[in-house]
C-alpha cells in the first residue's frame, strides 16, 4: 500500500476504534431499551416476547408515572429558570476584577466539583426534621415556633422545593462559568458607546447586552434542561423520591420500577420518554450551533 | 465660549504610567476640526474618554458648554462618539442601531423615524436601513456609525481612529468623505489619531501630545514650519526633520529644504557638503540618504527629499554640493528640546 | 432626585458585595458546615439548645476514628481512585486518536461524525442504565468494579473527544506539514509532535475524566450490589447508615473528605478549569 492511500486510511483507523466504543455502549444499550420497552421482559427472564404498547399503556395509565411526568417538568423548567436568573447574577457580580476574585470564584465551584451525591448528604441533613440548622436559624430569628418548624423534607411542597434548590445549588457554578465566557465576550466598547448613547444601565443590560448573550445562554438552558430532566442523583439521596412519590421524576421511577422492582419492560418504557425531550433539545443546539457559525 | 474646555486635566494608572495624562490645558473653537496627534501610550484616547465621560479624571476640570462635567455620566454630557471599532450593536439591524440613542431618550416612533431618516440620508445609507452589522464592508459600518452619532444632534463629537481599520485605500477617501461630513454639520469634533498625515489633511488645529504632556496646540502651517519641540518637529513630516547637535544646540531642517545648492536661490542659505550613501525613488520624489561631508557637524546622517522633477544622478559615495535656506533653520536647546528660534 | 457620580459608585459597590456575600455563603456554607460536623462531639451535635456553626464543646476526632476503623470508607476510597485511573487511561486511549482524527484527517463528514460523536454524551445514563445492567450481567461483570471501568467510558470519551478536538485543531498544522517534509509519516508526527505540545489539553481532559468518574451515581448504584465493591459517590450516602440510623458526625467527616481531595486538586487547576468549560461553548 502506498504512503498516500495508508494516510487516507488513518483517519478511520483512528476513529474506529472510539467509535466502535460508542456504538457498543450507548447504541446498543439504546436499541436494546427499545426493544425492551415493547417486550415482556424481567430480570433474570430467559426469553423475550414482543407484546407491543402493552407497556406504554399500562405506564401512560398509572398515577405514579403521570404525577413523576409532571414532576420531570415542574423540576426541569423551576431549575433552569433559578439556575439562569442566579447564575447571569453571579456572572455579573464575578465579570470584573477585584480583589480576591480567584477566592471567591473558588469557593463558588465547590457545589459543582464535590460529587454530587455528597454534597447531597450534607443538605440531607441540614434539611433534616429535627437537626436542620436552617431551622435553628429561622427559631433563633424568632420566625418560627421550635415546634412549629418546616419539615423540608417530609412535606409535599417543602420536598419539592427543597430538591429543587439542592439541585440548583450543584448546577449553579456550571451555568455561572458558561454565562461568565459569555459576558466577557462581549467586546468592552459595545456597553461604552450605549452609555454614551444615553443608555441607563438597564437599558443597556436588557437590550444590548443579554441579546448579545443569547447564544450561550441558549447552549447554558439546553445543557441544563438535559442534565436536569434525566437527573435523579438528587432526588434520590434526599427523598427517595418521597414523601409518597411527591418527588417522584421519570428517571427515578424508571429506576424504582426497572432495577428495584426488577421489571425492566416497564422499566425502560418509561426511559423511553425522556427520549422525545432529548430529541428536541439536540436539534435546538444543533440549531444554535449552526447559527452561531454563521455570525 | 469654547464648546469645550479642559483645565489642567490629568489623569494617573496605578499600574505605570502608559496612556496617563498631565496637566492638559485646552479650549475647543466652535465648529472646528480638533485633531489630538501623538504616537500611541502618549495619552490621547485617555484625554477622548476623560471628556466622554468613561473614565474619571484625577485632577483637573472638564468643561462642556461653559459648565463643569466631571461628575456628569457620559449619558448626561450629551455628546457623540465614534469607536475605534465602530461599536455597532450586532443583534440590531442599522435602523435599530440609528434610532437606540433616541430610544435611550424617550423619543416617540415617529420622531425617531424621521431623524434616522435624516441621519441615514446625511451619510447615503438609506439603502441599508434593514440590513445587520455583519452583512456590511467597513465603509459602510463607519458610516453606520456616524449616523449613529448625529442623529441627536450633539453639541460634540469624539472620533477615536475611526479610520484605522479601513484598508489603505479605503482610508484616504473615507477621510475625505469624513471631512466633507464635519463641514457640512458643523458640529465640533475632537478626533484622535497617530497618523499624522490623517491630522494635517483633516485638522483645523493639531494637539501634539507626547507622554501624556501637551507639546504644541496650533494648526497644521504653525506645528510643521514653527514646531514648538524636537518632538514636534521629528513626528511631523515624513521623513521627519533633520537634526544634529552642535556646541550652541540642535539645528533642525527639513528634508525638502535640504537640497541640491544650484537649486536654492536664496543667498541667506547654509551651504552643506553631503556624502550620499544610499537613494530611494518613489515616483514623485527621491529621498536621498547620506551623511554631511564636513564642518560644524561632519559625520552626521542627513536625509534630503528631492522632487523627481530634479533629474541629476547622484553616486553612491560620491560628495555633493547641498544648501539649507537659514529661514528654514530651527535651533532647539540641546538639553530640553524646547525651541530656542 | 439625581444621584450625583460618587454616591453612584458606592452604592454600586454595596450592591455588589451584598451579591457576592449571599452567593458565597450560600455556595459554600454546606461545606463549612460539614468541617464543623466532623469535629463536634455527638453530645454537641445532638443537642438541639446549643448554636450548631459553633464548638459548644471541645472538638473530637472521634467521626474520624469511626469512619476509617468500622466502615469501608478506605476501601471505597481507593475503588474509586483505581477506578478513576483505569477509565482515565481507557479514554485516552480511545479519544486521543479519534480527537486528532477529527481535527485533522476528515472532511466534511468529518464534522457530522464529531457532532454526533458528542451528542452521544447527551444520551443519560437513566435511559440506558436498564438495558445496561443486562449487558453487564451478560458479561459476568455483576457487582463488580470492572463493570463501570467498561461503562463510564461510554461517556467520558464522547465528552474527552470533542475536548480534544479543540485543542488539536488549535495546533498550528505547519508543524506537522514540517515534520512529514523532514520524512516523518503522518502518525509519527501526531505521536512524536502533537501529543507532547498538547499536554495541556491531555491534562484537561485528565481531570475532567476523573472528575466525571467521581460524579457518577447511577451506574455505581445500579451495576454494583455489595458495599465492599462500591465507590465513594454510592458508599457515603448508601452504606453509612446502621439500619434507621444515620451517624451523621461519620457522615460529614466522609463528605469532607471526599470532596477535600477533588477541591484541592481543582484549585491548582482553577484556570485550565474553567477554560475546559467553555472551550467548546464559546467558540
Amino acid at each position: 500500500m502506498s504512503a498516500r492511500s495508508r494516510e487516507r486510511w488513518l483517519g478511520p483507523a483512528m476513529l474506529l476504534p472510539a467509535v466502535l466504543y460508542i456504538v457498543a455502549l450507548v447504541g446498543v444499550p439504546l436499541v436494546l431499551a427499545a426493544l425492551y420497552s415493547v417486550g415482556d421482559v424481567k430480570v433474570g427472564s430467559v426469553g423475550y416476547r414482543f407484546v407491543g404498547l402493552d407497556n406504554f399503556r399500562s405506564v401512560l395509565e398509572s398515577p405514579a408515572f403521570r404525577r413523576a411526568l409532571r414532576n420531570s417538568f415542574i423540576f426541569t423548567i423551576a431549575s433552569q429558570v433559578l439556575s439562569l436568573v442566579g447564575g447571569n447574577i453571579l456572572a455579573l457580580a464575578l465579570k470584573d476584577a477585584f480583589p480576591g476574585r480567584r477566592f471567591v470564584r473558588y469557593l463558588i465551584l465547590l457545589p459543582w466539583v464535590a460529587p454530587v451525591s455528597i454534597g447531597s448528604m450534607g443538605w440531607k441533613w441540614i434539611l433534616d426534621s429535627l437537626y436542620s440548622i436552617i431551622n435553628w436559624v429561622l427559631v433563633w430569628l424568632h420566625l418560627v415556633k421550635p415546634l412549629d418548624v418546616p419539615m423540608w423534607l417530609g412535606e409535599p411542597l417543602l420536598a419539592m422545593i427543597s430538591v429543587i434548590l439542592v439541585h440548583v445549588w450543584h448546577t449553579l457554578p456550571f451555568t455561572t462559568v458558561i454565562l461568565l465566557a459569555g459576558w466577557t465576550s462581549i467586546p468592552k466598547d459595545i456597553p461604552e458607546a450605549a452609555q454614551v448613547d444615553g443608555a441607563g444601565y438597564f437599558r443597556r443590560l436588557f437590550e444590548i447586552q443579554i441579546p448579545m448573550m443569547l447564544p450561550i445562554i441558549n447552549v447554558a438552558v439546553l445543557f441544563g434542561i438535559i442534565f436536569t430532566f434525566t437527573d435523579m442523583t438528587v432526588i434520590y439521596i434526599l427523598t427517595r423520591g418521597g414523601p409518597y412519590d411527591t418527588t417522584q421524576v421519570l428517571p427515578s421511577l424508571a429506576f424504582f420500577t426497572g432495577i428495584l422492582g426488577s421489571d425492566l419492560a416497564e422499566g425502560a418504557a418509561i426511559s423511553m420518554f425522556l427520549l422525545p425531550l432529548l430529541v428536541v433539545v439536540a436539534w435546538l443546539m444543533l440549531r444554535t450551533a449552526r447559527r452561531a457559525e454563521v455570525t | 465660549m469654547a464648546v469645550v474646555e479642559t483645565r489642567k486635566l490629568t489623569k494617573t494608572f496605578r499600574k505605570g504610567e502608559v496612556g496617563a495624562v498631565r496637566d492638559v490645558d485646552l479650549a475647543s473653537h466652535e465648529g472646528e476640526f480638533l485633531v489630538l496627534l501623538g504616537p500611541s501610550g502618549s495619552g490621547k484616547t485617555t484625554l477622548l474618554r476623560m471628556i466622554a465621560g468613561l473614565e474619571t479624571p484625577t485632577a483637573g476640570e472638564i468643561l462642556i458648554g461653559g459648565a463643569v462635567v466631571n461628575d456628569q455620566t457620559p449619558r448626561e454630557r450629551r455628546i457623540a462618539m465614534v469607536f475605534q471599532s465602530y461599536a455597532l450593536y450586532p443583534h440590531l439591524s442599522v435602523f435599530g442601531n440609528i434610532v437606540f440613542p433616541l430610544k435611550s431618550q424617550g423619543v416617540k416612533k415617529d420622531e425617531r423615524q424621521k431623524k434616522a431618516d435624516w441621519a441615514a440620508g446625511l451619510l447615503g445609507i438609506g439603502h441599508l436601513m434593514d440590513r445587520k452589522p455583519r452583512e456590511l464592508s467597513g465603509g459602510e459600518r463607519q458610516r453606520v456609525a456616524l449616523a449613529r452619532a448625529i442623529v441627536r444632534e450633539p453639541s460634540l463629537f469624539l472620533l477615536d481612529e475611526p479610520l484605522s481599520n479601513l484598508d489603505a485605500k479605503l482610508r484616504a477617501s473615507a477621510r475625505e468623505e469624513l471631512e466633507q461630513f464635519q463641514k457640512r454639520i458643523g458640529t465640533t469634533t475632537i478626533y484622535v489619531t497617530h497618523d499624522q498625515v490623517e491630522a494635517m489633511a483633516m485638522g483645523d488645529r493639531i494637539v501634539v501630545m507626547d507622554k501624556g504632556r501637551v507639546r504644541q496646540i496650533g494648526t497644521p502651517a504653525e506645528v510643521y514650519d514653527e514646531p514648538a519641540d524636537t518632538f514636534v518637529a521629528t513626528f511631523l513630516g515624513s521623513p521627519p526633520m533633520n537634526l544634529v547637535t552642535g556646541a550652541d544646540g540642535i539645528t533642525g531642517f527639513r528634508p525638502e529644504h535640504f537640497l541640491p545648492a544650484r537649486a536654492v536661490v536664496s543667498s541667506e542659505s547654509v551651504a552643506q557638503r553631503l556624502t550620499l550613501s544610499h537613494e530611494e525613488y518613489l515616483g514623485a520624489e527621491r529621498i536621498l540618504y547620506g551623511t554631511l561631508a564636513d564642518g560644524l557637524f561632519a559625520g552626521a546622517k542627513v536625509v534630503s527629499r528631492i522632487a523627481s522633477t530634479h533629474a541629476s544622478l547622484f553616486k553612491k559615495d560620491a560628495t555633493y554640493d547641498f544648501a539649507v535656506e537659514r529661514r528654514h533653520l530651527k535651533l532647539f536647546d540641546a538639553a530640553t528640546g524646547i525651541r530656542k528660534t | 432626585m439625581r444621584i450625583g457620580r460618587r454616591s453612584h459608585a458606592a452604592l454600586g459597590r454595596v450592591v455588589h458585595v451584598g451579591v457576592l456575600g449571599t452567593f458565597v455563603v450560600l455556595l459554600a456554607f454546606p461545606f463549612y458546615w460539614m468541617l464543623i460536623a466532623t469535629f463536634k462531639r455527638s453530645t454537641d451535635l445532638y443537642n438541639l439548645k446549643n448554636n450548631p456553626f459553633i464548638f459548644n464543646e471541645l472538638p473530637t476526632l472521634e467521626h474520624l476514628r469511626l469512619l476509617f476503623d468500622e466502615t469501608l470508607f478506605l476501601r471505597w476510597f481507593w475503588n474509586t481512585t483505581f477506578a478513576g485511573a483505569m477509565v482515565v487511561l481507557i479514554t485516552l486511549l480511545f479519544a486521543v486518536p479519534a480527537a486528532y482524527a477529527l481535527a485533522r484527517l476528515t472532511g466534511s463528514w468529518g464534522e457530522k461524525l464529531g457532532i454526533g460523536i458528542f451528542l452521544t454524551y447527551l444520551v443519560p445514563p437513566t435511559l440506558l442504565f436498564i438495558p445496561l445492567s443486562r449487558v453487564v450481567a451478560l458479561l459476568g461483570l455483576q457487582d463488580s468494579l470492572w463493570s463501570i471501568i467498561v461503562v463510564y467510558p461510554s461517556f467520558t470519551i464522547p465528552f474527552s473527544t470533542w475536548l480534544l478536538q479543540g485543542f488539536f485543531k488549535a495546533v498550528p498544522t505547519e508543524l506537522e506539514d514540517a515534520a512529514m517534509v523532514d520524512g516523518l509519516t503522518r502518525f509519527q508526527a501526531f505521536w512524536k509532535l502533537v501529543i507532547p505540545i498538547s499536554t495541556s489539553g491531555i491534562l484537561t481532559v485528565v481531570i475532567f475524566t476523573f472528575t466525571l468518574v467521581t460524579q457518577e451515581f447511577v451506574y455505581a448504584l445500579t451495576f454494583i450490589s455489595s458495599a465492599s465493591n462500591q465507590t465513594v459517590g454510592v458508599g457515603v450516602p448508601i452504606y453509612l447508615v446502621r439500619g434507621d440510623v444515620y451517624y451523621w458526625g461519620s457522615l460529614m467527616a466522609a463528605c469532607l473528605i471526599a470532596s477535600l481531595p477533588i477541591a484541592v486538586v481543582y484549585n491548582l487547576f482553577l484556570d485550565r478549569f474553567i477554560a475546559g468549560f467553555t472551550v467548546g461553548s464559546v467558540k
